[in-house]
C-alpha cells in the first residue's frame, strides 16, 4: 500500500452481521470519524464468511491487513483509538492475518474462493469495486476476443462446472441443449429461492457480490442466445433483493445489460427480479415457471423439460446463484484453471454453509474432494462446548444425515450420495450428541408434509402418514413395526412422486434408520430418548443437592405435580407429571434433572 | 400439505375501512402485464398488512382474474395473508440450524409472554407470532425477526425482554 493511502476500516454488512450488531458498530466509527475528524477511509463489505465472529471490523493499513471479530460499539472505540490512532494493532481481537498466527487462520488457511472471490472484499453496492476485482471483464474478453456461442459453451463443459442448485447437471451441457432450439425468444432464470432451511451460501453471494451474478447470467444469455432474464429471489431475503436492485440499475447504466451490449449489434438483454412469495416447492424449476407465470407453484410433467418448453412456453434454461457466480470466472481464467480443483467427475470448489453444533459456523469454499471430516474439525473448529459429534446433515429436506464414522466421505457429488445423503446445495448442519436423531428426521418430514403442492397422492398423503408415525415415536407411544411400516412408505413415495421433492423426501428418515436405528429402537422399546430431546420420554427429577427450595417450579407446573415447603428440597410426583418441561426451563439453579 | 394454510373464517374488524382508491396506483403498474397476479398480492398486502376481500374483487374487477384463481394464489403462498395482522409481526425460525439449537423454547417462551397461540395476534394489535423456516442468518441460531430487524443468537427470555422492549416503546 502506498504510504499516502489512508487506513481502510470496513465493516461487515451483510444480513448474518447487521443481525449480530454490525450496523451499530459502522454507525459509531461514522460518528467517531466525524467527531474526531479520524483520517480514515470507512467502508462497507457483505459477509467476509466468517459469521461466527460477527460483527467483523477489517482494519488495512501500511503494515497490510488485520480482521478483528466479535466486536461492539464499546471495543471498537478501542480498537480505532489504539490501532488507527496508535497504530499498535489489539492482537486479543484479531481473528484473522497473514501477519501473524491466529487460531482462525485455520479457518480460511484451506479455502480457495472463486464463487466468492469477492465476497467480503468489495462493497457490494459498488459496480467501480467489482470492476476493479477483474469485474465485467469475462464478459468484455467474449466480446472482445470475438468469442463464439460455443465457445463459451465449450469453456463451460471444459471445466466441468455442474450445477450448484442440488441436481448436479453439468452447466455446459445444460446450455448446449437450450442453444440447440434455436427459437426466436428464449429465457434465462437464475434460481435464487434458496428453500433448504438451514443453508445461506445463496443469500450471502446475492448479497456479497450480485455483479458475479449479473454477470454469469449476461454471459449465459449471450450462449444460449436468450432474449429475457429473470431472478427468482426469495421474498425472505430483502437484503439481497434490495442489492440486486442496485447492481442491475447500475449494470444497465455501464451498457452490461439492454441493447447491443457492449457494442455488439443484436445482443439485448435484461434482468427483471421476480420475488418468491414463500413456497419450497417453488425451487424445482417447472414449479418457479408456474410461479413466475403468476400461478399456484405446482411442479408438473417433463418432458417437455424447460429447454423446449419453459416460461410462456419458449426454451428456457434455469440455473442456480453459485452455478452462474463461477461462469465469469471461469470465461476469464480458462476451464482448465478450474478443472485443476476437485475430483475425476466433480471439478472445481463448493460453497458450503456451516451451521449447527459447530464451533465455527459460517460460508467456506473449499476445492471438492476434500473430506467431511477436514471441512468440520480442520476449518470449522470441531463441535462447539466440547461435545461429541454425531452427524452432519447435507442436502436439507432432500437429503440425509452422514454420521461421524462416514466423516471421511469427500465432498463430490457421487461419494456424497453414496451415503443416501446428496450434496444439495451446500447446508451442512452439524448435530451432536444432543441432537435427536428422531426428532431430527421428524422435524424435516413436518417441513415437506407442509411443503408439498398436494398434486400427488403419495407425497400429499405419504408423507403425512408417515409424519404421524415419526410422531408418535417421539411422543413415546411407538410400536413394533413402525420402523417397518416408515421404509415401506418410504419408497412408495420415493416411486410415485412427480417432483424432487416428494422422490427425495424419504431420504432424512431413510438414512436417519440406517445408521441410527438403534435409536429408534431406544425411543420404541425402551420409552427413552437417549439425547434427551424428546420431551414426552424424559424423567424430571429434582436435584436435593443443588435446589434452594425457591418454589419456582411449583409455581409453573401447569398439573401441580410438585411440592415442598419454602427453602426445602422439592419433590416431583412421576405420577402427575405430564412432562411439560417448564420447572426444567424456570429452575434458575440448574436443580431439575433429566433422564 | 398447502392447503392447510385455509384457515377458518374469523372476523375481519377493519372491514369496511379499507381504502380500496389505494390500490389504483398499483393497478395501473401492472395493466396489461402477464404473470402480474403475484406482485399484485403482495403490492396489495403491502399497502394493507393482508388481503382484505374488496381488495381481491376489485383486482379481479380490473384485471379480469377469476376470483377463484386468486384465492388459489393467495392461499397456495406462506406469504399471503387474508386477515390483518398485527403491527410488528414476530417470524421465529425453525430452520434445520435453529431447531438443533432450540428455537422451540424461543417459541413456548413468546407464546407464554403474549398469551397467544403460534401464528394468532394479540388482542392489542400489537404482535403476532409466526414461524418460518429458515431466515439465512443460521450462523447466529437460533434467530428471529422483528419487521427488518434480526436477533441472533437468543434465549428464550432474551427473545421476551426485546419483544418487551417494543412494547414499552409503543406504549409510550
Ligand atoms: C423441491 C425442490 C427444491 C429446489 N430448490 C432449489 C433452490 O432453492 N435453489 C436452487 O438453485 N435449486 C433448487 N432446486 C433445483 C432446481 O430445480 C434446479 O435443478 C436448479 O436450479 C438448476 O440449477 P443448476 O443446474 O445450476 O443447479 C430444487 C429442486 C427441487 C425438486
Ligand atoms: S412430488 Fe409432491 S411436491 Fe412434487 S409435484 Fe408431487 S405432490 Fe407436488
Ligand atoms: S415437567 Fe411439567 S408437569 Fe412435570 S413437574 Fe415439571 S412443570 Fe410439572
Ligand atoms: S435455520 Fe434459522 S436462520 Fe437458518
Amino acid at each position: 500500500m502506498n504510504a499516502m493511502e489512508k487506513t481502510k476500516v470496513i465493516v461487515g454488512l451483510g444480513s448474518c452481521g447487521i443481525a449480530a450488531g454490525a450496523k451499530k458498530v459502522y454507525d459509531k466509527i461514522e460518528a467517531l470519524q466525524n467527531a474526531e475528524n479520524l483520517d480514515i477511509e470507512l467502508k462497507k463489505t457483505s459477509c467476509i464468511g466468517m459469521c461466527y465472529r460477527e460483527p467483523l471490523v477489517e482494519i488495512v493499513d501500511e503494515n497490510g491487513s488485520y480482521l478483528y471479530g466479535d466486536i461492539d460499539e464499546d471495543s471498537v472505540i478501542d480498537i480505532i483509538e489504539k490501532h488507527v490512532n496508535q497504530h499498535n494493532p489489539v492482537k486479543e481481537y484479531v481473528v484473522q492475518t497473514d501477519l501473524f498466527e491466529t487460531e482462525d487462520n485455520e479457518y480460511t488457511k484451506d479455502q480457495v474462493k472463486i464463487a466468492l472471490r469477492n465476497c467480503g472484499y468489495i462493497d457490494p453496492e459498488s459496480i467501480d469495486e467489482y470492476e476493479a476485482r477483474e469485474g465485467y471483464r469475462a464478459i468484455k474478453k467474449i466480446v472482445g476476443q470475438h468469442m463464439s456461442r460455443l465457445d463459451v459453451i465449450q469453456s463451460v463443459l471444459d471445466s466441468g462446472l455442474r450445477g450448484r442448485g442440488g441436481g448436479g447437471f453439468p452447466t455446459g451441457l445444460k446450455w448446449k441443449f437450450a442453444n440447440n432450439n434455436k427459437a426466436t425468444e428464449k429465457y434465462i432464470i437464475c434460481n435464487a429461492d434458496e428453500g433448504d432451511p438451514g443453508a445461506f451460501m445463496d443469500r450471502s453471494l446475492l448479497e456479497g457480490d450480485p455483479h458475479a451474478v449479473i454477470e454469469g447470467m449476461i454471459i449465459g444469455a449471450y450462449a444460449i442466445e436468450a432474449t429475457g432474464g429473470i431472478i427468482y429471489c426469495r421474498a425472505e431475503y430483502p437484503l439481497a433483493i434490495k442489492r440486486l436492485n442496485i447492481a442491475l440499475k447500475q449494470s444497465r447504466e455501464r451498457g452490461f445489460l439492454g441493447e447491443n451490449i457492449l457494442g455488439m449489434q443484436g445482443f439485448d438483454f435484461d434482468i427483471y427480479i421476480k420475488e418468491g412469495a414463500g413456497a419450497f416447492v417453488c425451487g424445482e424449476e417447472t414449479a418457479l415457471i408456474a410461479s413466475v407465470e403468476g400461478h399456484r407453484g405446482m411442479p408438473r410433467k417433463r418432458p417437455p423439460f424447460p429447454a423446449a418448453s419453459g416460461l410462456w412456453n419458449k426454451p428456457t434454461n434455469i440455473n442456480n446463484v453459485e452455478t452462474f457466480a463461477n461462469i465469469p470466472w471461469i470465461i476469464l481464467n480458462g476451464a482448465e484453471a478450474y478443472a485443476k480443483y476437485g475430483t475425476e467427475k466433480s471439478k472445481g470448489t463448493k460453497v458450503f454453509a456451516l451451521a449447527g453444533k459447530i464451533r465455527r459456523s459460517g460460508l467456506v469454499e473449499v476445492p471438492m474432494g476434500m473430506s467431511i471430516r477436514d471441512v468440520i474439525f480442520k476449518l470449522g473448529g470441531g463441535i462447539k462446548d466440547g461435545k461429541k459429534f454425531k452427524a452432519v446433515q447435507m442436502g436439507g429436506p432432500s437429503g440425509g444425515c452422514i454420521p461421524e464414522y462416514l466423516a471421511d466421505t469427500i465432498v463430490d457429488y457421487d461419494s456424497v450420495n453414496a451415503t443416501g445423503a446428496i450434496m444439495g446445495s451446500g447446508g451442512m448442519v452439524v448435530m451432536d450428541e444432543t441432537t435427536c436423531m428422531v426428532d431430527v428426521a421428524r422435524f424435516f418430514l413436518e417441513f415437506t408434509q407442509k411443503e408439498s403442492c398436494g398434486k400427488c397422492t403419495f407425497c400429499r398423503i405419504g408423507t403425512k402418514r408417515m409424519l404421524e408415525i415419526l410422531q408418535k415415536i417421539t411422543d413415546g407411544k411407538g410400536e413394533e413395526g413402525d420402523i417397518e411400516k416408515l421404509e415401506v412408505l418410504a419408497y412408495k413415495i420415493k416411486d410415485n412422486s412427480l417432483c424432487g421433492l416428494g422422490q427425495t423426501a424419504p431420504n432424512p428418515v431413510l438414512t436417519t434408520i440406517k445408521y441410527f436405528r438403534d435409536e429408534y429402537e431406544a425411543h420404541i422399546r425402551d420409552k427413552k430418548c437417549p439425547a434427551l430431546v424428546c420431551t414426552s420420554l424424559l424423567t424430571y427429577e429434582v436435584d436435593e443437592e443443588k435446589c434452594t427450595g425457591c418454589t419456582v417450579c411449583a409455581k409453573h407446573c401447569p398439573v401441580d405435580a410438585i411440592a415442598g415447603e419454602r427453602k426445602k428440597p422439592h419433590h416431583i410426583d412421576q405420577d402427575v407429571c405430564i412432562k411439560c418441561g417448564m420447572c426444567y426451563t424456570k429452575c434458575k439453579f440448574d436443580a431439575i434433572k433429566l433422564s | 400439505m398447502r392447503i392447510a394454510r385455509i384457515i377458518p373464517k374469523i372476523e375481519d374488524k377493519k372491514n369496511g375501512s379499507v381504502d380500496l382508491t389505494l390500490l389504483d396506483p398499483l393497478l395501473e403498474k401492472f395493466k396489461g402485464k402477464k404473470g402480474n397476479l403475484i406482485p399484485l398480492l403482495q403490492g396489495t398486502q403491502d399497502l394493507y398488512g393482508y388481503i382484505p376481500r374488496q381488495a381481491f374483487e376489485k383486482i379481479s374487477g380490473a384485471t379480469g382474474i377469476e376470483l377463484s384463481e386468486m384465492y388459489g394464489v393467495a392461499t397456495f403462498y406462506a406469504q399471503f395473508r387474508l386477515h390483518p395482522a398485527g403491527k410488528h409481526i414476530i417470524k421465529v425460525c425453525h430452520g434445520t440450524a435453529c431447531h438443533v439449537q432450540n428455537a422451540k423454547s424461543i417459541t413456548e417462551s413468546l407464546k407464554e409472554a403474549l398469551k397467544i397461540a403460534d401464528g394468532e395476534t394479540t388482542p392489542d394489535g400489537l404482535f403476532t407470532l409466526e414461524s418460518v423456516a429458515c431466515l439465512g442468518c443460521c450462523s447466529l441460531a437460533p434467530v428471529m425477526m422483528i419487521g427488518d430487524e434480526t436477533y441472533g443468537k437468543l434465549t428464550g427470555n432474551e427473545a421476551v425482554k426485546i419483544v418487551k422492549n417494543i412494547r414499552i416503546r409503543e406504549n409510550n
